[in-house]
């Protein structure tokens, strides 16, 4: 009973800021292409991916200005999620994957050997595809990257565990059984925000995202949405989906990705949302997001 | 009814099947008969060890007492087990102490750092290898090696020392199963979230992974408490008399604390009476024995799960 009440009033308010949303990005990317001229957090100079022989990323160059959503959409295979992973050398982890070309955060290359990628995967956070927190409480989630970094002081972590969730729009729903309920037994949506929680608490300035929502139910997935949209306005974010609605709806700028001939992934056009949604540049694109192909 | 589901159904697919049609012959007689022998395996096994326990406890019945588990051997009267129990125990301790902890940091590194090659399929190839080598091998070994080599004697350290060598392969092999079975999705979210690579084995992998590890501990244990043949020409089989407990000199061979003396387990005492006893008592200290043998097992078993489990609680609370 009291799920169905709530799925009604969440439908009721959710559904429709969609619509009007839709307006406010396309109108908010509109400004930030012609006016506001933000710093750019992150640039890519010519980055190829490889695992191995194959080539899954070719000579993408782009650059992510700060506290504005991307998207990254295109076909399965064309390489986005493989992309988004060099931000934060994820890819350092598959054996045999190499990145060539330059990825710099705040102007420092990051595919330097000498970059910490503990330092760098602090600053840069990233969320999955299927909500993973970890078999602990809810409040050991949240605690789990401060105390990796050495935070032990049991009030400041309180306070950092508080602000994380309660910017994740999960602390009124969990705050009465932080330590006793396991972050698995949390539903879809919650879990994703408690994985979005674990990421704030490590104070990133970028957060990457790998279809966060792909997983969840129509509302969960309105919900982290609406939480993306006002985590922009402190951090920079950087979203990989398949959903076209969900792109045009959060993100500022799309990137736009397929495979070539060789079934290598590459850019095929980046710009502000939207434009890329209602006059494409490129026949590709426009193909794709009327549904042709992908 | 059928006949409005036809029509419901209509188009050209001819009348459907009625629900209640069951599928012809084969298929079905194949899914019944694989019922009935995966049923029947299970309640063979059920029955097998409950018979076991059945035996020994109609057996033991009647000798196992407070003073057949507390006393000393006797020749005359029933007497009790003390000091071979004591042994049993002390040897598990002495071979866990060693083969756990080395067993599970091996596990940690051939699932977390060594990778798949040529190097780590050999070390699989051998871990196998030693593990199916029969155990009256490996103990024909420790007496080469340990007992004479290197002037040991009978020792229960050489005993330790070659269940290890008998029992790490195993041990090792188990935990990096049961590192292995740890989700990829939890190491990533760790690893993305700024832990390095150690504190992630340490704060995700290894707590996920201690039911596994706690399967191969009591995989490891089962076989200290069992094994005999190991055991014969390691440690002993001389029956002590009695022990001191008061003696804490860890080098005097007499007290029962020391790893430098000779200690003849449970197991090899039971092995010893039975084939060579000749006492009045034999056949009653044998059955009792045995009974108190299978408790040890059973009792350390179902510890170390709730062991394991109150170590992942507190493992991944802190």
């Amino acid at each position: 009973m009291n799920t169905g009440d709530e799925m009604l009033v969440a439908s009721t308010t959710y559904q429709e800021p969609l619509i009007r949303r839709v307006e406010v990005s396309a109108s908010l990317a509109a400004e930030a292409a012609t006016t506001v001229e933000r710093e750019i957090k992150i640039a890519t100079s010519h980055v190829s991916i490889s695992y191995g022989e194959k080539v899954a990323v070719r000579d993408v160059s782009l650059q992510i200005q700060d506290r504005s959503i991307m998207a990254l959409i295109g076909p399965s295979g064309s390489g986005k999620s493989t992309f988004l992973r060099c931000f934060n050398r994820m890819n350092d982890l598959i054996p045999g994957a190499r990145v060539e070309g330059e990825v710099s955060l705040d102007g420092e290359n990051v595919t330097d050997p000498d970059v910490s990628v503990v330092e760098l995967r602090r600053r840069v956070g990233m969320v999955f595809q299927r909500p993973n927190p970890f078999p602990m409480s809810i409040y050991e989630n949240v605690a789990y990257g401060p105390r990796r970094r050495g935070l032990n002081d049991r009030g400041k972590l309180e306070e950092l565990v508080e602000t994380s969730l309660k910017r994740a729009a999960l602390w009124d729903e969990v705050k009465d059984d932080l330590r006793r309920k396991s972050g698995l037994a949390l539903s879809g949506g919650q879990q994703q925000r408690l994985c979005i929680a674990r990421v704030l608490a490590t104070e990133p300035e970028v957060i990457l995202m790998d279809e966060p929502a792909s997983a969840l139910d129509p509302v969960s997935t309105l919900r982290i949405e609406e939480l993306m949209r006002e985590l922009r306005e402190a951090y920079t974010i950087v979203i990989v989906t398949h959903n076209m609605q969900q792109a045009a709806r959060v993100s500022d700028v799309t990137a736009f990705f397929t495979m070539a001939e060789d079934r290598a992934g590459y850019l095929v056009e980046v710009g502000p949302t939207g434009q890329i949604f209602t006059r494409p540049n490129e026949r590709l694109t426009e193909d794709y997001i009327s549904g042709r192909f992908g | 009814m059928t006949a409005t589901a036809t029509s419901a159904g209509s188009g050209s697919r001819g009348p459907a099947p009625s629900l209640r049609h069951r599928p012809s012959g084969g298929s079905i007689l194949a899914d019944r008969a694989a019922t009935v022998v995966l049923w029947g395996t299970g309640v063979f096994v059920l029955l097998l060890l409950g018979a076991i326990i059945l035996h020994f406890a109609m057996a033991a019945w009647g000798v196992v007492s407070l003073s057949f588990v507390l006393d000393d051997p006797s020749d005359a009267a029933l007497g009790g087990i003390m000091p071979v129990l004591w042994n049993s125990v002390y040897m598990l301790a002495l071979t866990m102490l060693i083969a756990v902890p080395v067993g599970i940091l091996g596990g940690i590194y051939m699932s977390e750092y060594a990778g798949d090659n040529a190097v780590t399929s050999a070390i699989r190839f051998a871990e196998e290898a030693i593990s199916s080598v029969p155990s009256i091998v490996v103990g024909l070994f420790g007496l080469i090696l340990f007992v004479d080599n290197f002037h040991m004697g009978f020792t229960a350290l050489g005993g330790a020392l070659a269940l290890t060598l008998f029992n790490l392969p195993l041990m090792t092999r188990l935990s990096e199963q049961a590192l292995r079975a740890v989700p990829q999705d939890e190491r990533s979210a760790s690893l993305a979230l700024g832990a390095t690579k150690w504190q992630t084995i340490r704060h995700v992998v290894l707590p996920l992974a201690i039911p596994g590890l706690v399967t191969g501990v009591i995989l490891t244990a089962g076989r200290v408490f069992g094994e005999a043949a190991v055991l014969l020409f390691t440690s002993g089989i001389g029956t002590p008399a009695h022990y001191d407990f008061a003696n804490l000199d860890l080098t005097n061979p007499a007290s029962p604390w020391s790893p430098f003396r000779p200690a003849t387990t449970l197991s090899v005492y039971i092995w010893k009476l039975q084939s060579e006893g000749l006492g009045a008592f034999k056949n009653q200290i044998v059955d009792g024995s045995a009974a108190i043998l299978i408790s040890m097992v059973l009792v350390f078993n179902l510890g170390a799960r709730l062991v394991g489990r109150l170590l992942t609680r507190k493992l991944t609370a802190a």
